[in-house]
């Protein structure tokens, strides 16, 4: 059946046409198809690539498209590597990336193994812990500045209510101490479910014989845990530490919504500032120079971590 | 089989048709940028006699003042002709002018007899020219504006409160004429009950991301003595933008800050400021006189409520202001530069300027303001006029943008985050500052 309508297609084919197809390669032919999706990532992943390379070794400023352009050599680079704000921000976004990763892999973990037990209703609870994720940043931003206003906010009532510290004197966005651990309980918050999720699928890919045989040895839950779940189960988390890792470290919209990178430079993590100097300051030379080292120092960390990961999931 | 094609041909035609009369019909609307306020729709009721008067449609393009710089500036940066018309902000006029953004209006001005005489200087200065003081003109003065200071004159006038606040700081509760008395009329409404009510001293400018707090820390430092340069040498900056007095000024602004401000008022600008104030949260707020018109509306706290008065003098008796208000250009990028000039010559007209302070906008034509009827015209009408006569605008360069990046940062981690001193602020000011003019080889 399937060959008499290969066979009719292929008379009804113009023989022209039939013709210029037969004088195509397979190869030929898996190009023609693929040639479309390789230009459109030439044109928006690989040239601006090597275009912000080339400009982080100028004084290209986007504003300024009549002046001439002049190439500094590594001068950009040599400033960014000594400028102490920029050092500053890196320290805030390593802060920012370790609490955050500490705090979601801890209770992403836990809200899982919990899960895992299957007690009744799992299903409408995991649903209901997977609703932040869901949700769009600009939205949560939003949504917990008003939580955290002191004077109208329900997060400020609520730690008034169990410290009796008046809500007032809880300043969550402006007070330099709380303002970076606002975001970090935001981004706990919203990002907490998603390593749940990653962290669930390992654990139920543990086989249950394991489990079984364990009990048959008598081990008890404590070792079951230790010598079983969490061994096989870390790749996993690590892989969920390696996402949010890498996504925390450019973290941007979150801090940009609830701070702005205040009070003062409290909470101007890197990609703040790289936007700042790109988009409000115009240096888009010494810009593309700071969001190059920024690739270079992602990349170089997420390689380091994927052959760490590689050699656990081999043991 | 037949109809139904001809049916299709018909409607075909008929759209087409009527899309081209609509292309013809609106070949020559104009698009005019500019921020989403209260003045901007007031230009649009305006800009409906200039349609009637010309038949050149009229389109507007408004975004909200925390993305206007970086949306309207790419816009001119990508040389994007979106806009024909733009009214841009004060310290944008070097680069726009420099970077070929505007078209240069002087040889329009003196074809249609618009002179800038007719306008306040102060107005012109800030504007229009560039460079400054020199007379090569980008742009017409079109919204006066200044920072100045509104007040609960109902609070004011509370015998009760009248009399314990003389008894505590031996003068009359009023609005004050020195930053002292300022600072001591916002301690004494600090955490104050009023009408069941806990309210604070005043609403002042810290906004970190686009301009807020250096236009509030500026409005102060200025009466304190702060100078931008050595008016002998410009650039030097040294013992000018980190003087004494500057210091002394920024201290200040920081003190007032940490006794008189909201709980939480961190990141507070223009809405910011107008909500507390609307909202009945503070005896005294600073905000750009466009926010007054509104102010004086309003059903809560406007009306005989409400006061206005300029900004306090410094401690040497020195008295200036923050410029605020832009001049509209025409976009060299435009294909309609020609309506685009129409515009502006009707714009520049008596009637359609006294029209324009009419409906809430503030005209900067001497004709208007100085007109003997001006300062009876509104409530805070007097208020604006002596505001005007004492303004100091930012460094309006090419180079604004990181200027003023550098100051937002300098003064947020100072009085907001109180991080370092007053003159570790400034002097790491005139650092940043002397690299971006370094940068620009005007150093």
């Amino acid at each position: 059946m399937l060959n008499r309508t290969a066979d009719s297609v292929a008379r009804a084919t113009p023989e022209p046409l039939a013709r210029k197809v037969r004088g195509i390669s397979d190869k030929g032919l898996a190009w023609l198809f693929i040639s479309p999706t390789i230009l459109l990532l030439l044109a928006i992943n690989i040239f601006p690539l090597f275009w912000a390379i080339y400009l982080s070794f100028t004084n290209f400023r986007a504003n300024r498209p009549n002046e001439v352009v002049k190439n500094l050599g590594f001068a950009n680079y040599q400033r960014i590597l000594g400028d102490q704000d920029i050092w500053i921000a890196m320290q805030t976004t390593a802060h920012f990336v370790f609490w955050t990763i500490l705090l979601q892999t801890l209770i992403g973990f836990t809200l899982a193994w919990l899960i895992d037990r299957k007690f009744r209703g799992h299903a409408f609870w995991t649903t209901i812990i997977l609703v932040p994720m869901m949700l769009s940043p600009a939205v949560v931003g939003n949504f917990w500045r008003f939580l955290y206003e002191p004077q109208i906010g329900l997060f400020a009532y609520a730690i008034s209510f169990v410290t009796r510290i008046p809500p007032t004197d809880i300043q969550m966005l402006s007070n330099v101490e709380l303002a970076p651990w606002s975001i970090i309980i935001v981004d706990t918050w919203m990002w907490t479910p998603y390593v749940m999720l990653i962290c669930l699928a390992g654990l139920r890919s543990i086989p249950e014989y394991i489990y079984e045989a364990a009990e048959v040895d008598r081990a008890s839950n404590w070792r079951q845990f230790w010598s079983i779940t969490l061994p096989m189960a870390l790749p996993f988390i690590m892989l969920a530490v390696l996402f949010r890792g890498i996504e925390n470290f450019k973290m941007f919209d979150m801090v940009n919504l609830l701070t702005g990178g205040g009070p003062g430079s409290t909470t101007e993590v890197a990609s703040i500032t790289l936007k700042r100097q790109a988009f409000e300051s115009w240096r888009t030379g010494y810009s593309s120079a700071f969001a190059i080292i920024l690739f270079v120092a992602v990349f170089g960390l997420a390689n380091i971590y994927v052959k760490a990961l590689n050699k656990v999931k081999q043991r | 089989m037949k109809s139904s094609l001809k049916l299709a041909l018909g409607l075909t035609s008929a759209i087409t048709a009527s899309t081209a009369v609509s292309n013809v019909a609106h070949a020559e609307d104009l698009t005019l940028c500019w921020a989403a306020w209260d003045p901007a729709n007031a230009l649009v009721e305006l800009s409906k006699d200039f349609t009637k008067e010309t038949g050149i449609g009229m389109k507007f393009e408004f975004v909200p003042w925390t993305n206007y710089a970086d949306r309207f500036l790419n816009e001119l940066n990508s040389h994007g002709k979106l806009c024909d018309l733009i009214i841009g902000d004060s310290q944008w006029i070097g680069g726009s002018a420099e970077n070929g953004h505007y078209v240069k209006l002087n040889d329009f001005f003196d074809k249609e007899k618009i002179s800038m005489d007719d306008f306040v200087p102060a107005t012109v200065v800030g504007y229009s020219e560039w460079p400054k003081n020199t007379p090569n003109y980008w742009a017409l003065p079109a919204m006066g504006d200044v920072v100045g200071w509104t007040y609960r004159k109902d609070w004011f006038s509370k015998p009760e409160l009248q009399k314990e606040f003389k008894e505590k700081y031996g003068w009359d509760l009023g609005p004050p004429t020195t930053f002292d008395q300022l600072k001591q009329i916002a301690e004494f409404f600090q955490k104050r009950e009023i009408d069941g009510k806990t309210v604070y001293g005043a609403s002042i400018y810290t906004e970190r991301g686009s301009e807020g707090i250096t236009m509030g820390a500026m409005d102060v430092l200025y009466s304190f003595g702060f100078q931008y340069e050595n008016p002998k040498k410009p650039y030097e900056m040294e013992g000018f933008v980190n003087s004494e007095k500057s210091v002394k000024g920024l201290e200040f602004y920081k003190a007032l800050y940490d006794c008189c401000t909201p709980p939480g008022a961190s990141n507070s600008y223009m809405g910011e400021g107008v909500d507390a104030f609307k909202s009945g949260q503070v005896a005294m707020h600073m905000n750009f006189a466009f926010t007054w018109p509104g102010l004086q509306k309003d059903e809560n706290v406007g009306g005989d409520k409400i006061g206005y008065f300029v900004n306090p003098k410094g401690p040497d008796g020195e008295q200036f202001a923050q410029l605020g208000g832009q001049g509209i250009s025409v976009v060299s990028y435009s294909d309609k530069q020609e309506s685009a000039l129409k515009y502006i010559k009707w714009f520049a007209n008596k009637d359609v300027q006294a029209k324009w302070w009419s409906l809430g906008g503030y005209s900067c034509l001497n004709a208007v303001v100085k007109d003997p009827a001006f300062p009876a015209s509104q409530p805070y009408a007097q208020t604006f006029l002596d505001s005007m006569a004492i303004v100091k605008d930012f460094w309006a360069e090419p180079s604004y943008a990181p200027l003023l990046q550098a100051s937002q940062k300098r003064f947020h981690d100072y009085v907001v985050a109180g991080q370092g001193s007053a003159k570790d602020a400034l002097d790491g000011l005139v650092k940043d500052w002397t690299q971006v003019f370094q940068d620009d080889g005007k150093m």
